[in-house]
């Protein structure tokens, strides 16, 4: 290199620059992730193939497809937003990467937003591999897609609340962990695959509460049952997500 | 002419709980390349961090470039370049992967390539960040600051734990960063990297700036400098005096063997060997042994900088 090469020049780029290549190289990283593919691709294709076609829980009248395909849908959204992101967020805190960006020309909150979009990018192609899955199995969904769309937005803004308040306060290694333990435990008890009124009264009442059990149970009534828009389901996952980002808001440490 | 300070710190206070890690510190450092040193636990880290926004001090006031690295952040962090003493990379991410996507989040960044190729991170190839060896890593971190074509560099410890080449490559870069007009700040507990590099050199002990200077000055100060030379025995030690300055003494310390302390410069060695052409003496072994940054720090410190 020659003189003047160093020569200061400096300026950010623009916001909307910044911000498409912060969210393109963010999902470039999570889709190279073979942990975060498992969780958030092979997972709920094998549940969603393996339990529509074998017999093994009992969900209802009807095809089996129809009852889990919605289920699934919701156990994608938490993957992503929730245990996707709680993982590799806690992780970039970790490994300084949140401290590094914080001196460059992004702004936190275009970064946050960057991290939003990889988010939606990577739940739009989840989305589209499980329904033409469900759809190879015979899926036949009803409703109004506008009351889809509202429940999968408010689902991921509640699971991204949550995600986000734990890779912001807990150690990595324990984010790992508990966001793992967490999946499993909703994934189960969420009514994703089993259906809630599998469980005793007093435990539904609460389960029916968790923003899993919500966005399960208000995609469920839209897509298998064509109910109009779950208000009740909206309403618990608009709670979710303001008390969620809210913390996170206030809680999250970038060290 | 005397420009602008591009780092001003005053009265500057910060406490991490009980501990106090910068207590009242004073520091200006003008354009070009200023060395802070101190032993660890000093509060190196904690004065830098405050420069570059991650610390709120608590009490003081901080200006980088003329702004308040908290308050007007937005506006400083495009004009920065920050290497951190480690990490910062997304562990899945190829070396040049992540300096392209750096580059992008600047207006007018460096060729990429060429960066790359000048530190030799070139050989990384598919290799991912967690999988460099630790001066692969520390040369990416270098370039990751310098890739914005900043107006002020920050470097925390840019050498620690590099093997003498790789250090001597990195001190060309500061150079030649310098030469380019780039402010550098950096910390270091290598006197010989602050020697080699800085123009001015702010010494931290207990979270304050306890001297600050040019080398030479720092060096100046204190303890004596020493000169010795071999000759043949019973040189007249009152005639090599008066030929010396006021200040300055001589001894034979065993029979042909003379010290000269004093302040030991080139004229005061152009008298002394002057002085022995003139009496006829062959002065064999002479050996000039300077006050080094390391003396100046023990002796204001009285501690040893690594330890």
């Amino acid at each position: 290199m020659s003189t003047g090469t160093y020569s200061p020049k400096p300026g950010a780029a623009p916001m909307g620059r910044m911000i498409t290549a912060q969210a393109l190289f963010e999902t470039k990283m999570l889709l190279r992730n073979g942990e975060q593919l498992l969780l958030t691709v092979v997972i709920p294709s094998l549940l969603l193939v393996l339990f529509s076609s074998v017999d093994i829980i009992d969900t209802g009248s009807g095809k089996s497809v129809d009852f889990l395909a919605p289920g699934i849908l919701a156990l994608a959204v938490m993957s992503t937003a929730f245990t996707g992101q709680a993982i590799s967020t806690g992780f970039e805190r970790r490994y300084g990467v949140l401290k590094r960006l914080g001196t460059s020309p992004l702004p936190r909150w275009a970064l946050m937003t960057a991290k939003t979009l990889s988010v939606l990018v990577i739940e739009v192609l989840q989305i589209a591999l499980l329904t033409a899955i469900a759809f190879a199995l015979g899926w036949s969904p009803q409703g109004n897609p506008f009351a889809v769309v509202l429940l999968l937005i408010l689902g991921t803004a509640a699971f991204s609340g949550l995600g986000l308040l734990m890779a912001g306060t807990l150690k990595a290694e324990a984010t790992l962990a508990a966001a793992n333990l967490v999946f499993l435990l909703l994934l189960v008890g969420g009514g994703v695959i089993v259906p809630l009124d599998k469980f005793p009264d007093a435990a539904q009442n609460v389960l029916g509460l968790l923003p899993i059990s919500a966005l399960s149970d208000g995609l469920r009534d839209v897509l298998q049952h064509g109910a109009g828009m779950p208000w009740g389901n909206l309403a618990i996952l608009a709670v979710w997500a303001v008390l969620g980002l809210g913390a996170a808001a206030r809680f999250f440490r970038w060290e | 002419m005397r420009s602008e300070p591009v780092v001003q710190l005053t009265s500057v206070v910060k406490r991490y709980g009980s501990k106090t890690a910068v207590d009242g510190l004073d520091l200006e450092a003008a354009a070009g390349i200023t060395a802070v040193l101190g032993p660890n636990g000093a509060g190196k880290t904690t004065t830098i961090e405050t420069c570059e926004g991650y610390r709120k001090p608590d009490a003081g006031t901080v200006r980088v470039l003329g702004l308040d690295p908290v308050g007007q952040a937005a506006e400083l962090r495009p004009r920065i370049g920050v290497m951190l003493q480690s990490g910062g990379v997304y562990s899945g991410a190829r070396a040049d992967e992540m300096l392209r996507h750096v580059a992008k989040l600047h207006a007018h960044p460096l060729d990429v390539d060429a960066l790359i190729e000048r530190l030799g991170l070139g050989s990384c190839g598919r290799t991912t960040y967690r999988r460099l060896s630790g001066g692969q890593q520390q040369r990416l971190a270098l370039a990751l600051a310098v890739v914005g074509r900043p107006e002020l560099v920050f470097l925390d410890e840019p050498t620690a734990g590099l093997d003498p080449q790789a250090r001597r490559a990195t001190w060309d870069l500061v150079r030649e960063l310098r030469a380019d007009g780039v402010s550098v700040i950096l910390t270091t507990h290598h006197m010989d990297e602050a020697e080699q590099l800085a123009d001015d050199v702010a010494i931290i002990d207990a979270g304050r700036v306890i001297a600050q200077g040019s080398p030479e000055q720092l060096c100046k100060g204190g303890a004596e400098n020493t000169l010795r030379f071999s000759g043949r025995p019973g040189l007249d030690i009152a005639s090599l005096l008066k030929a010396l300055p006021m200040d300055t003494q001589a001894a034979e310390l065993t029979p042909g063997s003379y010290r000269v302390t004093g302040t030991v410069d080139p004229q005061l060695l152009a008298t002394v060997t002057t002085w022995c052409a003139q009496h006829g003496v062959m002065p064999d072994r002479i050996s000039v042994e300077r006050h080094t940054l390391e003396d100046v720090f023990l002796e204001l410190t009285g501690k040893e900088l690594r330890g």
